[in-house]
């Protein structure tokens, strides 16, 4: 049961580092794809329907290691308390750029909210699992270059995948950028970790870059979430045992009566959840027209 | 002051700023579901008109209230290690269950109401807003069965240190729960009333002359039917929680009652020196001769009882908030009361009243906020009553230096947001419902309501 929880928390961080990962991306390039407002709002129209449903993965990973591992979770934020506070404020400024940005005289506050809380907090959770894996400063900033390129790469190839016209062309050549300065930081981030899943990751990246040169954006959209999965799983195997120094996941895990408890509600709530969410995606599975 | 007192601040601080706005966000949902499926039922165009309108304020708001909200649930690991682990088997449980029956329908849905104007059926559509409002008055329960767990847990036992749920049944009917989550509901419901009225009132005064404010009476006499309602759903469950709190948080009651000694037919303080015989047993029990314990004489027991310390919450702020709390929500229902009253069968809303209704902004507001502090600060010195004190509760991994940073910008940022939500509301409420004349579906490709 401890195992099938620690897997259940995996699955809930995975689904949102690929889903959040992109809203990342798509936050932090929008400016630099668009030349004028129309397309700039086109770009972040892409993720404008889904970002809150994908940030809700976040809490529901967080809210279930705190029922499933309290001491995981308490041990987890206060010991990385002021990178998280630094994630909040991000997370913060990023979401009211978002849903304000439509709605104020002049977005430029909004932007740069969207842009910075989005960059911050997808550098920063590389670096905080990094810390927690291998522990000092280095690792921590390759760890964070390495989510933020990561993010950048697949919210680039997000946008190519999702809009039209002149935004395509710039996002496709933004993520063939991004790839370039990714695969190098993927060969250093990951060969630290030296598992097979983090091999296969830093293979999936560079067949992104490929198919992305190759015009096939959603086989390279594939790719960079098929990367992310990988590195996730790569980083929660190596948490199995001790998902923090000097704590074990037995330590950890809350009691069986409430381990069953969780596995019930999640059993009945995630099929719905997952189709429902599925549903939006189909709703808003057109590409964005950008205004010529 | 110490990294503990910081901390409790920062708490203080981050909660009663996140429910400025999630009241707003239970109660105006429901109401912007409401108009929608009135502009559905009678296809009258200032259904419509006023679904926007309250929908792009509710919007402005409902960002906010998700945003502050995550740090909330960072918040209790973060600062307060020793609560988490201890607690984490019970109150994590209803954590997880906001965020999988709550938080995801209420975004998701909420996502698609905002884009899906020309993509979705009518009738989906609607279902779409009604699913995210019913997802934040679910999410209110969830939370509001972990906090009243905090008051009096239930459905546990307490093994090597560490509450282990027994009972997740028990822990999602704690009787505090049931008698909390319909009064916090409903309050949320008269800010939200009260926050339309407001916005009417200034409205019917502007139009006025003109005369063309038949859609905003409409409006008010729809949010006035909404506060009262609520008012008397507030004022029993009100009177429950009081009930239960002789039992359950007598300490609690004797501070707000500011009642030092055991006392038989405790009188009930209006203010200090001001009390009416008998009435506080009375309302406690419905035994006008029953014992009310006191604050001291409580003490003195629980002293006894759990070792030496001062089991007294702050008597000033306890025994204020009470008042505040029932004076301020009393006036905000007593105004829509009086509103229905005088605007029945068609009568018009004199200017006074409109301008009365300006009112009804603030006042439930600063209710809710004062509710806030007596139930939370009337619960200490504890973080779990009898369990565990909010000083054994605090991360001892956390530094002074690292909570007064922390401390510090999120004072700021909530500052500098509290400035710019109030700019960016004031703005479209003044501008009203402008995009009146329906547009063509073809043009209306680029819905007013979207980024």
């Amino acid at each position: 049961m401890i195992e099938l929880w620690f897997a259940v928390i995996a699955f809930l961080w995975t689904g949102y580092f690929v889903l959040e990962g992109f809203d990342f991306g798509v936050g932090m390039l929008a400016p630099l794809v668009s030349r004028n407002a129309a397309e700039q709002r086109a770009g972040l129209e892409t993720i404008g329907p889904v970002w809150d449903g994908n940030e809700v993965w976040l809490i529901t990973a967080v809210g279930a290691m705190f029922a499933a591992f309290p001491a995981w979770y308490a041990g987890l934020f206060s010991t990385f308390y002021l990178p998280v506070v630094l994630v909040l404020a991000g997370l913060i400024v990023r979401g009211v750029g978002l849903e304000w940005r439509g709605k104020v005289t002049n977005p430029l506050w909004c932007d740069l909210g969207i842009v910075v809380g989005s960059a911050i907090p997808a550098f920063l959770w590389g670096a905080i699992f990094a810390s927690l894996l291998f522990g000092g400063v280095a690792p921590a900033l390759l760890g964070g270059a390495f989510t933020l390129a990561v993010c950048a790469l697949h919210g680039a190839v997000f946008l190519a995948l999702r809009t039209t016209g002149p935004v395509r062309r710039r996002a496709r050549t933004v993520a063939l950028a991004a790839g370039a300065v990714t695969i190098p930081v993927a060969v250093f981030a990951l060969s630290s970790l030296g598992t097979a899943p983090a091999l296969a990751a830093m293979a999936a990246l560079a067949a992104a870059t490929a198919l992305i040169w190759r015009r096939r954006e959603g086989w390279a959209f594939t790719a960079t979430a098929g990367a992310i999965v990988l590195t996730t799983l790569a980083v929660f195997m190596e948490l199995r045992v001790r998902p923090l120094p000097g704590l074990t996941l037995a330590e950890a895990a809350s009691g069986p009566y409430t381990l069953t408890m969780l596995t019930w509600i999640g059993l009945i709530t995630l099929p719905f959840i997952l189709v429902y969410q599925g549903w939006t995606y189909w709703v808003f599975r057109k590409r964005i027209k950008v205004p010529a | 002051m110490d990294a503990l007192d910081l901390a409790r601040w920062q708490f203080g601080v981050t909660t009663v700023y996140h429910f400025l706005f999630v009241p707003l966000t239970i109660g105006l949902g429901i109401f912007v579901a409401g108009l929608q499926t009135a502009w559905h039922r009678t296809g009258k165009e200032q259904y419509l008109t006023l679904t926007k309108f309250f929908g792009k304020l509710f919007l402005i708001n409902f960002a906010m209230g998700v945003v502050t909200g995550i740090v909330q649930e960072f918040q209790f690991g973060m600062n307060w290690s020793e609560y988490s682990v201890f607690v984490g088997d019970v109150f994590g449980a209803p954590l997880a269950m906001e965020a999988l029956l709550a938080f995801f329908m209420e975004s998701t849905f909420l996502g698609l109401w905002i884009f899906g104007w020309d993509r979705l059926p009518k009738r989906a559509h609607l279902a779409c807003i009604w699913a995210a409002a019913v997802g934040s008055n679910v999410s209110a329960y969830f939370i509001l069965a972990a906090n009243a767990w905090m008051k009096h847990p239930v459905g546990y036992e307490v093994v090597d240190g560490r509450a282990r749920m027994t009972d997740l049944w028990a822990v999602l009917t704690n009787p505090t729960a049931l008698a909390q989550v319909p009064h916090v509901i409903g309050a949320a419901f008269i800010v939200a009333g009260g926050f339309v009225l407001a916005v009417c009132g200034y409205w019917m005064l502007r139009t006025r002359r003109t005369g063309d404010g038949g859609m905003w009476r409409g409006a008010a006499r729809a949010a006035l039917v909404m506060t009262a309602l609520a008012g008397v759903l507030v004022a029993a469950t009100g009177d429950t929680s009081a009930k239960l709190m002789y039992e359950q948080q007598p300490m609690k009651l004797a501070s707000a009652e500011g009642l030092e000694r055991d006392t038989a037919a405790a009188p009930f303080s209006l203010v200090p020196g001001v009390e009416i015989p008998a009435v506080l047993s009375f309302l406690a029990t419905n035994d006008p001769g029953a014992t009310v314990q006191g604050t001291e004489d409580l003490q003195r027991r629980f002293e006894r009882q759990f070792g030496p310390g001062d089991y007294r919450p702050d008597q000033t702020i306890v025994f204020w908030s009470f008042r505040v709390m029932i004076v301020f929500g009393l006036s905000t229902v007593g105004l829509s009361v009086l509103g229905l009253w005088l605007t029945r069968r068609r009568r018009p809303f004199p200017a006074w009243l409109s301008r009365a209704l300006l009112l009804s902004l603030p006042l439930p507001l600063v209710a809710v906020t004062a509710g806030w502090l007596l139930s939370e600060i009337g619960r200490q010195p504890w973080t779990v009553a009898g369990e565990l004190l909010t000083a054994s509760s605090v991360s001892p991994g956390v530094s002074l230096a690292e909570v007064a940073t922390s401390l510090t910008l999120f004072t700021l940022l909530y500052g500098a947001l509290a400035v710019a939500e109030t700019v960016l509301l004031t703005r479209h409420v003044r501008k009203g419902a402008a995009e009146r004349a329906p547009l063509p579906a073809a043009e209306r490709r680029e819905p007013s309501l979207m980024y």
